[in-house]
């Protein structure tokens, strides 16, 4: 006896319950099948409680800085502890969320290994039980792991995947970061704020290297400048954890090879979609590289079957899940949703100072053929900026000479990843370079910075 | 409140004009309809309609101001049960700024009403730039490129957000909807890319600067656009006119009545837009990953004017008698030295027509006007030794050159155009058929 939805999505990630939501508002018998927690990792182990544990991070700088903006406080100190249960309280919090939107929405949940049996058919186990859902249409979403070193795996005690980190046995002394990422950088960020020594390490020749090389250049310095070791275009050929910690053998980019020692590891060195098990290959469906390979409205070649999110092609974010889950959603009940333009997918890093970005890089845009008009306002000539006690950072405008097609946005600083939004939505509206010029932004903010970098790009900056 | 009366965009593609001529003053009465200004674009002259009644309150721009952007304020009126003096001429001045200072903006909407007046109904398709696209929903980066790609918007469909034309729409638009609106277009040039880049000139030779017309601009640029992008070939052959000569002098004979005088150049427009049809692989348009093949031979006849060159156009001259040709072209060619040609009357045409025979020139090469793919260049007709059945004799003989468009015209396809040509003017009697 198999219960019958319109809709079954496999997974409750940020992708997976977006998805369910909308088309239980669009009227679907829907019902979404997790495994452990409902949020997925966006909501329990990534997005939110690192976002949680930053906070501390940042509001910890402040008290050490607080002697700047003329503030005395009788010391100060952490309990790691308590700052990870705060962050496990928030994302406890925005789970039992998740639950009442499923609720509300009448959207059937089905907690177990949800398995693909056919086109329309699955199974989910629970503890060896096992239940047949049929769905006229099914929806992958069940995201991606942690990519392993193949030559250490991850232990939880001194070598740590981005799970462990969060919720850290104890405080790491001396720390090494594999992979400089928006992953990498955040906890390599926040364990620095809390004191520990901390080496990044980065195979490319810059850290976070899908941002433009302006941003990439400027954080590095800041990063050294905080007093953490980057080690740019240089690997980990072996990583051994040893009774006081872990030994890695690192390749520096003079060619040489030499052991250094450090008390934990993070390996942040990207991710695997989650595709086995679920029973893709039996229904042939099609992937490349191990992600799941869709149309523009997420259809995989296997009629009736969608997939959303990491487990499909990058960015490998959480807003480019959800709002691929309502493309799909849309498609399949005949609506006409707009197609997802992954250059119009912004991205941030909550590292200090953050990173954000929409776009392509100036690089990019010069490889992709466009003569540009670049722009470039920074942090020091920003009022708001300098009252704040944030003179860090640029915002970078890469425009299409003939056109004035905004191709790209680039920025760090303060509270940038606040920011993107506005140009995210210039770009979705294609805006040209007058309209965000006549839009009058308000002062005093750093949303100045963005009409300045624009002016700039015209070579009409007011302030710098 | 006083009425603001903006500078109209008076073609398809206007961003600026020049105000040439006030025709009313401050304190005039204007009813609807009233001409009060004459305004110049890049190829013509056209009266501005009062479409409100009222008096003349101000007039913030004088006449002989030239790139008057689109949109700006030109004059105010006051309503009629107003006092005209109440509203002080303290608008904006008219904007003239250097194109660094201000990037290029579509041009601004002028009041719809004022448009309607100003440009006869149905006048032209919907273009980009035009303030009828204002109606159309398009984002703001699909109007630049097709305003830049001279893309007919009435031909796109809307993809975006409740059908709003999208840069992807018009990417897809493109080559076909490009060409048929470059057609439409042709003459008018964007303001900010009006000449070609030459360097300056440095002389102590007596001299007097002449500033550049707008129409001296198009031309500039669009023949150097031309012989830059367009590999052009070149085919030139002898034609008899003596059989021509006779028809002419009887048709006018007959037609004399009626006041009608078919002209040789009347006769030559119908036989190259005949020509053009039988041989159709030379009324194209290239364009780029595409051809366009009309099906209809509109003739551009090059007319010299005052400063410079228009080509008004005979829309399907195969299908017209040579009586209307010739009363078509002679109001035609009167508009145009008046500087009156509306835009529809001198924007499209398939294949272009030059002669230069009343100056006595014996044979010319011309430069194709595109995105049309051939002009016919004709030389003066003249007495000449020519050879008929062997045997020497004299006879009217004219040269004439077909200049093609490499890309799009083969070799053979063009001399077949050429002898098509000389076939029907040697044995015109198919002209009148």
């Amino acid at each position: 006896m198999s219960e019958a939805y319109d809709l079954v999505v496999l997974g409750s990630g940020p992708g997976g319950y977006v998805a369910a939501i909308r088309a239980a508002q669009l009227g679907l018998k829907t019902a979404i099948v997790e495994r452990e927690t409902l949020g997925g990792v966006c909501l329990n182990w990534g997005c939110i409680p690192t976002k949680a544990l930053l906070r501390s991070a940042e509001i910890y700088h402040y008290m050490q800085h607080a002697d700047a903006y003329g503030l005395t406080s009788a010391g100060s100190g952490f309990d790691m502890a308590k700052v990870v249960a705060r962050s496990r309280g928030v994302a406890k919090q925005l789970n039992q969320g998740v639950t009442h939107l499923m609720k509300k929405n009448k959207i059937v949940v089905h907690m177990g290994d949800g398995v693909l049996t056919g086109q329309e058919k699955l199974t989910v186990t629970n503890e060896g039980a096992t239940i047949e859902l049929a769905g006229k249409n099914i929806i992958v979403a069940t995201g991606a792991r942690a990519r392993e070193l193949p030559f250490a795996k991850s232990d939880g005690q001194r070598i740590w995947t981005y799970r462990h980190a969060m919720v850290p046995p104890e405080m790491p002394s001396k720390l090494l970061v594999i992979g400089s990422g928006a992953i990498g950088i955040e906890f390599a960020s926040f364990y620095r704020d809390f004191g520990a020594d901390v080496t990044v390490v980065e195979m490319l020749d810059r850290v976070v290297p899908v941002e433009d090389a302006e941003v990439s250049e400027f954080l590095e310095k800041s990063l050294v400048k905080q007093g953490m070791t980057v080690l740019t275009g240089a690997g980990v050929e072996m990583l051994s954890t040893t009774p006081i910690g872990v030994t890695a053998k690192i390749k520096t980019n003079d060619g040489k090879s030499a052991d250094y020692h450090f008390s934990h590891a993070i390996v942040a060195v990207g991710i695997v979609p989650n595709t086995e098990n679920i029973g893709l290959e039996a229904l042939g469906i099609e992937t490349n590289r191990g992600h799941i390979v869709t149309d523009s409205m997420c259809r995989t070649n296997v009629a009736g079957i969608w997939a959303i999110g990491d487990v499909t092609a990058p960015p490998w974010l959480a807003h480019k899940a959800s709002h691929e889950g309502v493309i799909a959603v849309e498609a399949m009940a005949g609506l006409h949703p707009h197609a997802m333009d992954a250059k119009n997918i912004p991205g941030c890093t909550y590292c200090h100072p953050q990173v954000a970005s929409v776009g392509l890089t100036e690089a990019k845009a010069r490889e992709a053929g466009h003569e540009v008009k670049v722009g470039k306002f920074p942090f020091i000539g920003n009022g708001k900026a300098i009252a704040l006690g944030e003179a860090e950072g640029f915002i970078k405008t890469v425009f299409d000479a003939k056109s004035g097609e905004l191709l790209g946005a680039h920025m760090i600083g303060a509270e940038v990843t606040e920011l993107i939004q506005g140009y995210t939505v210039g770009k979705t509206a294609e805006l040209v370079e007058t309209d965000f010029i006549n839009t009058v932004f308000p002062h005093p903010t750093l949303s100045e910075m963005m009409h300045e970098s624009v002016l700039g790009a015209y070579g009409r900056a007011l302030h710098f | 409140m006083p009425i603001e009366l903006k500078m109209p965009a008076l073609s398809p593609t206007m961003e600026e004009g020049t105000l040439a001529k006030w025709l009313v003053k401050v304190g005039d009465t204007v009813k609807s309809g009233d001409v009060m200004a004459e305004i110049e674009t890049d190829k013509a002259t056209m009266e501005f309609e009062a479409v409100d009644e009222g008096v003349i309150s101000s007039i913030l721009v004088a006449e002989g101001t030239d790139a008057v952007k689109v949109g700006t304020v030109i004059a105010t009126i006051t309503g009629q049960d107003e006092d005209a003096q109440a509203s002080p001429p303290q608008a904006s001045p008219p904007q003239a700024s250097p194109p660094q200072a201000s990037p290029p903006q579509a041009p601004e909407a002028p009041t719809p009403a004022l448009t309607a007046a100003a440009v006869p109904a149905g006048a032209s398709p919907v273009v980009a730039g035009e303030d009828k696209s204002d109606r159309l929903k398009i984002s703001p980066l699909a109007r630049r490129l097709a305003a830049e790609q001279r893309i007919d918007l009435t031909t796109v469909t809307g993809t975006g957000p409740n059908g709003r034309i999208v840069k992807a729409d018009i990417e897809n638009a493109k080559p076909g909807a490009a060409v048929a609106a470059a057609v439409a277009t042709r003459p008018a040039a964007p303001a900010l890319t009006a000449a070609p880049v030459s360097a300056p000139v440095s002389t102590d030779i007596p001299h007097e600067t002449i500033k550049l017309s707008g129409m001296r601009k198009t031309i500039a640029r669009r023949l150097t656009e031309s012989k830059q992008q367009v590999p052009h070939i070149y085919l030139t052959l002898d034609v008899r006119l003596d059989a021509l000569l006779k028809l002419r002098g009887e048709l006018n004979a007959a037609l004399a009545s009626r006041g009608a005088k078919v002209s040789v150049n009347d006769m030559l427009i119908k036989a190259l837009a005949a020509a053009l049809i039988e041989v159709p692989a030379c009324n194209v348009s290239f364009a780029g990953d595409t051809l366009i093949q009309y099906s209809r031979a509109d003739i551009s006849v090059a007319v010299s004017i005052d400063g410079g060159l228009i080509t008004p156009i005979v829309v399907d001259a195969n299908n017209k008698a040579l009586s209307a040709i010739s009363v078509e072209m002679k109001s035609l060619a009167d508009k145009a030295k008046a500087g009156k040609l509306q835009p529809r009357e001198y924007q499209g045409g398939t294949a272009s027509l030059s002669n230069m025979g009343m100056f006595g020139i014996k044979q010319f090469e011309a430069v194709i006007n595109p995105p049309q793919a051939m002009i016919m260049a004709i030389g003066a007709g003249e007495k000449r030794p020519y050879i008929v059945d062997n045997a020497l004799g004299v006879a009217t003989v004219m040269t004439a050159t077909g200049s093609f468009d490499h890309r799009a015209i083969d070799g053979s396809d063009g001399a077949q155009l050429m002898k098509v040509f000389k076939a029907l003017v040697e044995s015109p009697l198919g002209l009148v058929a």
